[in-house]
């Protein structure tokens, strides 16, 4: 043993291992370094092999941990010495202690280049292994020509090519363009005919870099690379020391089908029988034997088989074979055998999908589903979560409850049999596994579930058993889903009613069944053990024991139970008025907030009702968990292209309406104004017309991508996905209100805010108003912009350089409500404001007072109640003035208070439809009209339109597919008294539409409803909407007073106004 | 590729590392701590495998060391598993029948060792005769030098 003695490196290790404790091991360390330093301070007197001493004691302190930071000046002038102990010494240290972005590195170049075109055949391979390890783009570009040269060179040596081979590799992964392809493929080519193994499987590395930049230039490697595992697998013509554990280099075999698989196909016929040959004796011959390096080494060339079988297509018979190993070794003992058998069955089940052979592989794959979940239960860690990903791939709906429920115990009951208590214990990584297992579950139950109730059971019980794993996105969701599926509502109230049974209740649990019940225990009122007084003491029961973000929700609970409470019961009011009384002063102050403003809403009596609704359906979105989900796998980074693939199938197989743009500003100029992406507008308009209305504005939407967006009023950043949480999460006030706004503004604030709100759209409505969209062309913005608010409630109405009013509408019956945002976007205060409402003879209209003075930057919002008397299509106008500076802007807008804002969906029955259009007889009651030019749209669309319009589409009554069948009611004022006798309130308006299959364009409108006025005008207001006629005249414009208003107005454009509609 | 190597004892000391992707020395310890506590809590039947942040960390306990090295997520793991071993047969054949002190007092030589095997995180020789003849040649190198140098200065530097 030919041990260097450096007796004095030896005594400082052995002085370190002696150390009893870190701090005397760093009080040796540097009393070490110390002494270097000074050494190298006066450089003179210092033998070669001192420095070298103490850059080798530099290299060991740095790995023990401490940060050296000088001494590198010394170690890499080591690699200029002449002599090769001091060089080797240098090359070696340099290449641990400094990595590719250090400064020091350039000061060497020139002399490794020096070694590398040297005649030294040693100095020659210390150069390269540096460079090959730590070499960057500087290294890169001044050396590759010299090291390409090494490589072919027929006068080097193989210890040299082979690390000049490597050396490149690096280089080339550092700047691609070092590596010229035109002359390549060709030398590449003949270095594949290479007899050195060792030059071979480095030159193979090489070349599965390069061929996986680039396939087409190296076609012509390919029939050399199925000669070399020619040579190594069947003919074994090797020399002896490459074959390793009896196996000629395992490792060349695995790099050369690496390499393989980047080839698309492999055309000609005799290469790839050849090639399948080779492959069907790796399959065939691979056994597991006991040697561990044998097997090991065996089976990595049979997973690399594997994958280029599965690669490349093979027949039928061969695939069967891959699939039928695979299932032997998910079944297998052998940990790490078993590990890559579940990941290969995962890429498998992806590669599969892309080849269309699902079906077969799925089955055979679904055999072995038990030993899959058993692999679930493995005390290892790297196995479950291989078993999981494979789980949740070949999940479907034939499977799903099975597979779910497994999900599910996995997450409850603990393999290791911890208690709860020693949950605290869990590593992170168990932690991780446990939160991932729970999310999936999740997933999987909404995805595949046989009945919407057994998801709501499915994720009960997760929260219920695992709520500690259980992170916010999954209860969150649940509401959502729940609020989308009004089938759902009652059994999901129920089930929540049955949780807070349970004496000791996860504080999620708590939560969700808080809020199920705030909204929908109005629906078992006659249910035993429900009534407002019984949900109420039982949640009330769970005050005292829960944090304050879930207090929040149990009080929004108890507002809405109180709502709920008529007849009233005095009791039960004092007793909820006691509890918000008591948490007036409560420490935190959202809980603050909540407590007085429900006190104040309850006083209010019948305003309770309008605040406290239901919340509206929420938009239809990918759910969040898949997307954490995606997030999750993206920050794993898989990267083989088969995974990266799968990941843009699964990401376009969802609606994603979520993706926000970039928000970066740009630089306007006075008259190009500012929007906020619409994205976020949109998603934030709570509606269930979430699509029809991405639909409804790709120009906005073009707008909003290219604009970005620039501050506007009160900035306040709400993420459309983060919706719910916003929602659930603590009350956000809109941003800071100006100081002009009058107190009953203020009150209005208080209103709308989220829990308040009927409306959902709360927190971000008042976003709108930053959200603006803005106009490059505002006057025919206007009118786009008014078209749009017709089908959704809210949005931007108007905006010039100085204003922005959005408005966010609420309706309900025959009464609306709109908050007008008004926000001056200018540093200085916008004055003179007047807001006056000019009503059509229909709607009773009563605009709260508009303060006179803007103030800069600020926003106002002014309630504006609407009360519809009769059907009817004139519209009502705002009429608004105000000076910035000298300049009088006076502008009348159309106000959305539409014919179609006072409908509302209703579902009925087949045979109640058929009665009542049966009742409607003809004329005047019952009209018909066919609509030519209609704009063509899928009947998807269509029916969207019609959701849009607030009318139901219900399916199943008339049983041809192309025709579409609609309800509503409609609710005024003067056809609550007209039809006092049938019903109160409403009359019914059953329309048909009926298409022609064949032509899109045209269509028949069939409607009738109780009112001859209201048949005719509902009419009319859905030809408006279908046909491409342009709504009456164009907007009033800004009056030109304001000498840099903007742009002329782009009248008439029915094109325009269409693509604004649809 | 394998991004770096690093053989740490069953007490967490760490015996050897190599970067072939560029870390800051930051990164280092925080790879270094957080892979020893994943692997070194592992049980003594489990697979070779762990991921960790987007990669793979294949590792291999010899008695009281472990070595361990940092790849793809799509690399052929059993693949990097039998380069660690083909790393500890050299070794073992170098020092003879290698142990752990070998390693600590001789960290310098499993660098050189490790040179011939890796370079930019690839192997660069499957042939153990190979490496041994090159690592030996290296030795006859450094001993002429040293015998050629033997002048009196080194002589009293080697004392100290």
């Amino acid at each position: 043993m030919a041990l260097s003695g450096m007796r004095g490196l030896s005594v400082f290790i052995s002085d370190v291992r002696n150390c009893q404790n870190k701090e005397q091991e760093r009080l040796r360390v540097d009393k070490e370094l110390g002494n270097i330093r000074t050494r190298f301070k006066n450089e003179k007197g210092l033998s070669h092999y001192e420095k070298k001493k103490y850059v080798w004691k530099i290299l060991y302190v740095h790995m023990l941990g401490y940060d050296v930071d000088f001494g590198h000046t010394e170690t890499v002038s080591l690699i200029s010495a002449p002599k090769y102990p001091e060089k080797q010494v240098g090359y070696i240290v340099t290449s641990c202690l400094l990595n590719e972005n250090h400064d020091f590195l350039r000061i060497v170049i020139n002399t490794v280049r020096n070694d590398i075109i040297g005649r030294n055949e040693t100095f020659q391979c210390l150069a390269l292994t540096m460079v090959g390890n730590i070499g960057g783009k500087e290294f890169s570009e001044s050396l590759a020509p010299d090291v390409q040269k090494l490589l072919v060179s027929s006068s080097c040596r193989p210890l040299v090519r082979k690390k000049a081979a490597l050396c490149l590799l690096r280089l080339y992964r550092k700047n691609p363009d070092v590596v010229n392809i035109d002359g390549w493929s060709d030398r590449m080519s003949q270095l594949l005919d290479e007899r050195d193994l060792g030059v071979l499987t480095a030159v193979m590395s090489l070349f599965v870099a390069l061929v996986s930049n680039n396939i087409e230039a190296y076609w012509n490697c390919l029939p050399k690379c199925v000669k070399i595992l020619e040579r190594l697998a069947r003919n074994q013509d090797i020399p002896p020391e490459y074959t390793y554990y009896g196996i000629p280099s395992p490792w060349l075999q695995v790099k050369t089908m690496r390499a393989l698989q980047y080839f698309p196909t492999i055309e000609d016929p005799n290469t790839r029988r050849a090639l399948f040959e080779v492959l069907q004796r790796i399959l065939m011959g691979t056994d597991v034997v006991k040697n561990v390096n044998k097997n090991n080494a065996a089976h990595a060339v049979l997973f690399e088989a594997l994958a280029l079988v599965m690669h490349l297509d093979a027949e039928k018979e061969m695939m069967s074979q891959c699939v039928a190993l695979l299932g032997k070794f998910i079944a297998v003992r052998e940990p790490n055998i078993r590990y890559l058998g579940l990941y290969c069955g995962n890429c498998l089940e992806e590669n599969m999908t892309r080849m269309l052979l699902v079906s077969d592989v799925q089955d055979i794959i679904k055999r072995h589903q038990s030993q899959i979940i058993t692999s679930l239960k493995d005390p290892d860690i790297s196995i479950r979560r291989r078993a999981l990903d494979l789980l949740y791939g070949m999940c479907d709906v034939t499977n799903a409850k099975d597979i779910v429920e497994e999900l599910l115990q996995e997450v409850i009951c603990d393999p290791h049999k911890l208690s709860t208590i020693s949950l605290q214990y869990l590593n992170t990584a168990e932690f991780a596994m446990r939160e991932e297992l729970a999310l999936k579950a999740a997933i999987l139950a909404e995805k595949f579930a046989p009945d919407l109730s057994w998801y709501v059971d499915v994720i009960l019980q997760l929260i219920d058993k695992a709520g500690d794993f259980v992170s916010d996105d999954i209860w969150y969701r649940v509401v959502q889903f729940v609020t989308n599926n009004e089938d759902l509502q009652p059994y999901a109230a129920a089930k929540a009613r049955e949780y807070l049974e349970k004496p000791a209740l996860h504080e999620t649990m708590v939560k969700v069944s808080a809020y199920l019940l705030g909204e929908y225990s109005h629906l078992l009122a006659q249910r035993p053990g429900c009534s407002p007084k019984e949900i109420f003491t039982i949640i009330s029961e769970k005050l005292p024991t829960v944090t304050t973000s879930t207090i929040a929700i149990l009080l929004s609970t108890f507002a809405k139970i109180l709502m709920h409470n008529h007849p009233s019961d005095p009791q039960l009011q004092e007793q909820i008025w006691s509890i918000f009384r008591k948490y007036e002063s409560y420490i935190d102050v959202e809980i603050q907030q909540r407590s007085v403003e429900y006190f104040a809403l309850s006083r209010k009596g019948t305003a309770l009702m309008d605040v406290l609704a239901e919340m509206p359906k929420f938009p239809e979105r990918q759910s969040a968990l898949i997307k954490k989900t995606e997030d999750a796998e993206v920050d794993t980074a898989e990267q083989s292209a088969i995974r990266i693939r799968s990941l843009q199938q699964t990401s376009n197989a969802l609606v994603v309406t979520d993706q926000r743009p970039a928000n970066g500003s740009v630089p306007v100029s006075q008259l190009a104004l500012v929007r906020m992406p619409s994205q976020n507008m949109e998603a934030s308009s709570t509606h269930d017309q979430a699509t029809s209305q991405d639909q409804i504005n790709p120009q906005d939407r073009e707008f909003s991508h290219q604009n970005g967006s620039v501050t506007a009023v009160v900035p306040q950043e709400v993420h459309p996905a983060d919706l719910l949480g916003d929602l659930l999460g603590p009350l956000a006030i809109e941003g800071p209100p100006a100081p002009a706004v009058p107190a009953e503004h203020k009150d209005q604030n208080l209103l709308s805010t989220p829990e308040a709100t009927p409306d959902a759209a709360g927190p971000l409505a008042l976003a709108t108003v930053d959200d603006q969209p803005n106009s490059v062309q505002p006057i025919a913005n206007i009118a786009e912009r008014f078209n749009a608010l017709c089908l959704k409630d809210s949005g931007v109405l108007y905006e010039d350089s100085h204003i922005q009013i959005g408005i966010k509408a609420e309706w309900r019956s025959h009464h609306g409500r709109f908050v007008l945002f008004l926000g001056n976007k200018n540093t200085s205060p916008l004055v003179s404001v007047q807001a006056v409402i000019l009503p059509p003879t229909h709607l009773k209209m009563e605009l709260s007072l508009v303060p006179e003075t803007i103030p800069p930057r600020a926003q106002v919002q002014c309630p504006l109640e609407v009360v519809n008397l009769r059907a009817s299509r004139d519209l009502a106008v705002l009429d608004l003035s105000y000076k910035f500076g000298t300049a009088v802007v006076n502008v009348k807008l159309r106000i959305p208070a539409v014919l179609n804002k006072f409908l509302q969906p209703l579902s009925i029955s087949a045979e109640e439809f058929f009665l009542q259009w049966k009742s409607l007889s003809g004329p005047p009651l019952k009209l018909q009209e066919v609509l030519r030019g209609v704009k063509p749209l899928p009947l998807s669309e269509l029916a969207n339109l019609f959701t849009s319009l607030r009318m139901a589409v219900i399916p199943g009554i008339d049983t041809n597919p192309n025709n579409l069948i609609i309800c509503a009611t409609f609710h005024s004022e003067s056809t609550r008294a007209m039809l006092c006798l049938v019903s109160i309130n409403l009359c019914s308006s059953d329309i048909r539409v009926e298409t022609d299959p064949t032509d899109r364009t045209q269509l028949r409108i069939t409607l009738g409803s109780g009112d001859p006025i209201l048949t005719f005008e509902l009419k009319e207001c859905i030809k408006e909407h279908l046909v491409s006629i342009p709504m009456q005249a164009p907007t009033p414009g800004i009056s030109p007073i304001q000498p840099q208003s903007p742009v002329t107005p782009a009248y008439n454009d029915p094109g325009a106004m269409l693509a604004g509609l649809l | 590729m394998i991004h770096f190597v690093i053989l740490i004892s069953r007490q967490g000391k760490v015996r050897l590392t190599k970067w072939y992707s560029p870390y800051q020395q930051k990164e280092r310890a925080t790879a270094i701590r957080e892979l020893s506590s994943l692997i070194l809590t592992r049980g003594p039947k489990l697979c070779n495998f762990v991921e960790w942040k987007g990669y793979k960390a294949v590792y291999r306990r010899y008695a009281s060391l472990y070595f361990c090295m940092c790849v793809d997520q799509d690399d052929n793991e059993l693949e990097i598993l039998e380069i660690i071993h083909h790393f500890v047969e050299i070794l073992d054949r170098y020092f003879g029948s290698v142990c752990e002190l070998d390693l600590i007092f001789n960290f310098h030589k499993a660098y050189y060792i490790l040179d011939e095997i890796l370079i930019a995180g690839e192997l660069q020789e499957s042939s153990k005769k190979i490496v041994a003849r090159l690592i030996a040649a290296q030795d006859t190198m450094v001993e002429t030098a040293k015998a050629e140098a033997g002048s009196v200065s080194n002589m009293i530097a080697q004392t100290m």
